[in-house]
């Protein structure tokens, strides 16, 4: 589905260790040491009490999908008809993603199917989190 | 704010509305605050507050010749205009100014002095959404869709309606891009462009402008035009990121601003004769629908079958045609707020006959942003 030239993202001080963790093969969110909160995109403080004290913690990578859209117009790095699709991670926080492994059409993305994460590098600094539906179903 | 204190004493298009390839942005703005200036009677010196979006304030008002002593930048999207109605009653209660401005101009369709679109790629949304292959509004706004076709299992078919239904609305406006009738199968034939999502159930793609002229209720009484005045208002934010949209059934900075509005407003739903809800794709209608508690969560695309919303139905939407079939430079809120004071007026293309209450409820960005205006046309 890609073809290299999709945009890229330019991590920030903030959000650095979930890149650095894409590159290392795991997903990383982030939980409130306070409220045990979990959540994503990454901020240094727990966006439910304000808390400071938040850890890195590694996703199981397990997520359902939440739902999406088939797009067919050319965009640079894509082949349409691709998907574009929110997942639900296993913890809680949804992110957006693609799903790879699997025909980009309706009958194939069924709402609420299991996925699991797999990660696909970009350049030498950046590797993109993915999800294919969960092997053996 | 108090109901009643701040009226709409000048509302105007641009000239023409559509394909303009011989006007740029910020003269979209002039030409349409040149048109709401005359309908009010007024010139560039009698303004002295100025909000916009999409240009800055700073260069409306210098383009216009405008000294203001209050201004107001929120640029959120489409519903900033709303937002500036509401900030706008509050300043001129407050006697931060006398008589506000607020205009739009976007040459969204040949992007002649257009504003550039950059996407940041440090931004969360360039980090987070930019690498999955979106590609503006139609990617991404749609998103949340099939979660709640699925949850309140609602059809294809049913979305299509709206589409058909506002078409039979601009059949009525001779300013309507598209008036010819459409069906569900004409809606559902048109051409994929991010499944499930026809290109018939997207927003157009125009160029225009509009502007509005308000000012103290007391004062309104000596200027030309019937006044228009602001009953309730609302605002709200939720999230720069579709996919961070807490719920994907119902939108939190719809709830939260419709809900002000009417608490300020004092009124019931059925009070309302008139409804504009942004409709920058077919689903908007149903959220909005829902959002502002004129449905029950899930109802409201039946409840638009069912003609509820359409001509001769008892809850007029979108009579100017909507995003859908009257015109969508981008920042579409303007136009809704227009179509309203139109009705209010008791000018409007397909006129509801008698109407006294007018709700304009606007979105910006994707689910990001909101802003609802309730209008009346009677002071006592
Ligand atoms: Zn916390």
């Amino acid at each position: 589905m890609a073809e290299g030239g999709r945009p890229l993202p330019v991590p920030t001080p903030e959000t650095k260790h979930f890149w650095e963790g894409a590159q290392a093969g795991e997903l990383r969110l982030q939980r409130c040491d306070d409220c045990r909160h979990t959540y994503f995109p990454p901020r240094p403080f727990c966006p439910k009490c304000a808390s400071r004290r938040v850890s890195i913690i590694k996703s199981a990578g397990k997520a359902k999908l939440h739902s999406y859209v088939i797009h067919h117009r050319p965009v640079p790095g894509f082949t349409p008809p691709y998907a574009i699709a929110v997942v639900e991670l296993t913890e809680g926080p949804r992110m957006m993603t693609n799903i790879v492994g699997c025909p980009q059409t309706p009958e194939a993305l069924v709402l609420d199917m299991p996925l699991e994460v797999t990660f696909e590098k970009q350049t030498d600094q950046i590797t993109l989190p993915l999800f294919r539906p969960t092997a053996g179903k | 704010m108090k109901p009643k204190s701040v009226a709409v004493v000048g509302a105007a298009e641009s000239t023409n509305l559509g394909v303009i390839p011989g006007l740029s942005q910020i003269q979209l703005h002039a030409d349409a605050a040149l048109n709401a200036l005359r309908d009010a009677g007024l010139s560039p010196s009698d303004i002295d507050g100025i909000a916009t979006a999409g240009e800055t304030p700073t260069t409306v008002a210098h383009y216009l010749g405008i000294t203001p002593t209050w201004v107001d930048g929120t640029a959120v999207g489409g519903c900033s205009f709303m937002i500036h109605v509401r900030h706008a009653a509050a300043a001129i209660n407050d006697g931060l100014c006398r008589t506000v401005l607020i205009t739009h101009g976007e040459s969204g369709k040949s992007r002649v002095g257009a504003s550039p679109r950059p996407a940041y790629p440090a931004s969360l949304a360039g980090q987070f959404e930019a690498p999955f292959g979106v590609m503006g509004p139609p990617t991404m706004f749609t998103i949340p869709v099939l979660r709640y076709m699925k949850t309140y299992r609602i059809t294809e078919e049913q979305i299509a309606m709206v589409s058909v239904v506002q078409r039979e609305w601009a059949a009525k406006n001779p300013r309507a891009t598209f008036k010819e009738p459409i069906t569900v199968t004409d809606v559902l034939n048109s051409r994929m462009i991010a499944y499930p999502f026809r290109i018939l159930m997207c927003c157009l793609v125009t160029d225009g402008g509009g502007a509005l002229i308000l000012t103290s209720a007391d004062r309104a009484q000596d200027l030309p035009q019937k006044p228009v005045y602001i009953l309730g208002t609302g605002e709200s934010v939720e999230s720069p990121m579709i996919s961070q949209m807490e719920n994907f059934t119902s939108s939190r900075a719809f709830r939260v601003s419709g809900k002000k509005a009417f608490a300020e407003a004092g009124i019931t739903h059925k009070d309302v004769d008139h409804l504009m809800i942004y409709d920058a794709f077919a689903h908007l209608p149903l959220y909005g629908l829902e959002d502002l508690g004129f449905c029950e969560p899930g109802q409201a695309a039946a409840f638009i079958v069912g003609r509820n919303t359409a001509p001769g139905g008892k809850l007029p939407l979108n009579t100017n045609g909507g995003g859908l079939s009257y015109m969508h430079s981008g920042m579409y809120g303007m136009y809704a707020l227009q179509e309203s004071v139109r009705q209010m007026r008791g000018v409007a293309a397909a006129q509801v006959k008698g109407a006294k209450i007018s709700i304009a409820h606007g979105v910006g960005g994707m689910f990001a942003a909101s802003g609802t205006i309730v209008f009346s046309n009677e002071r006592g």
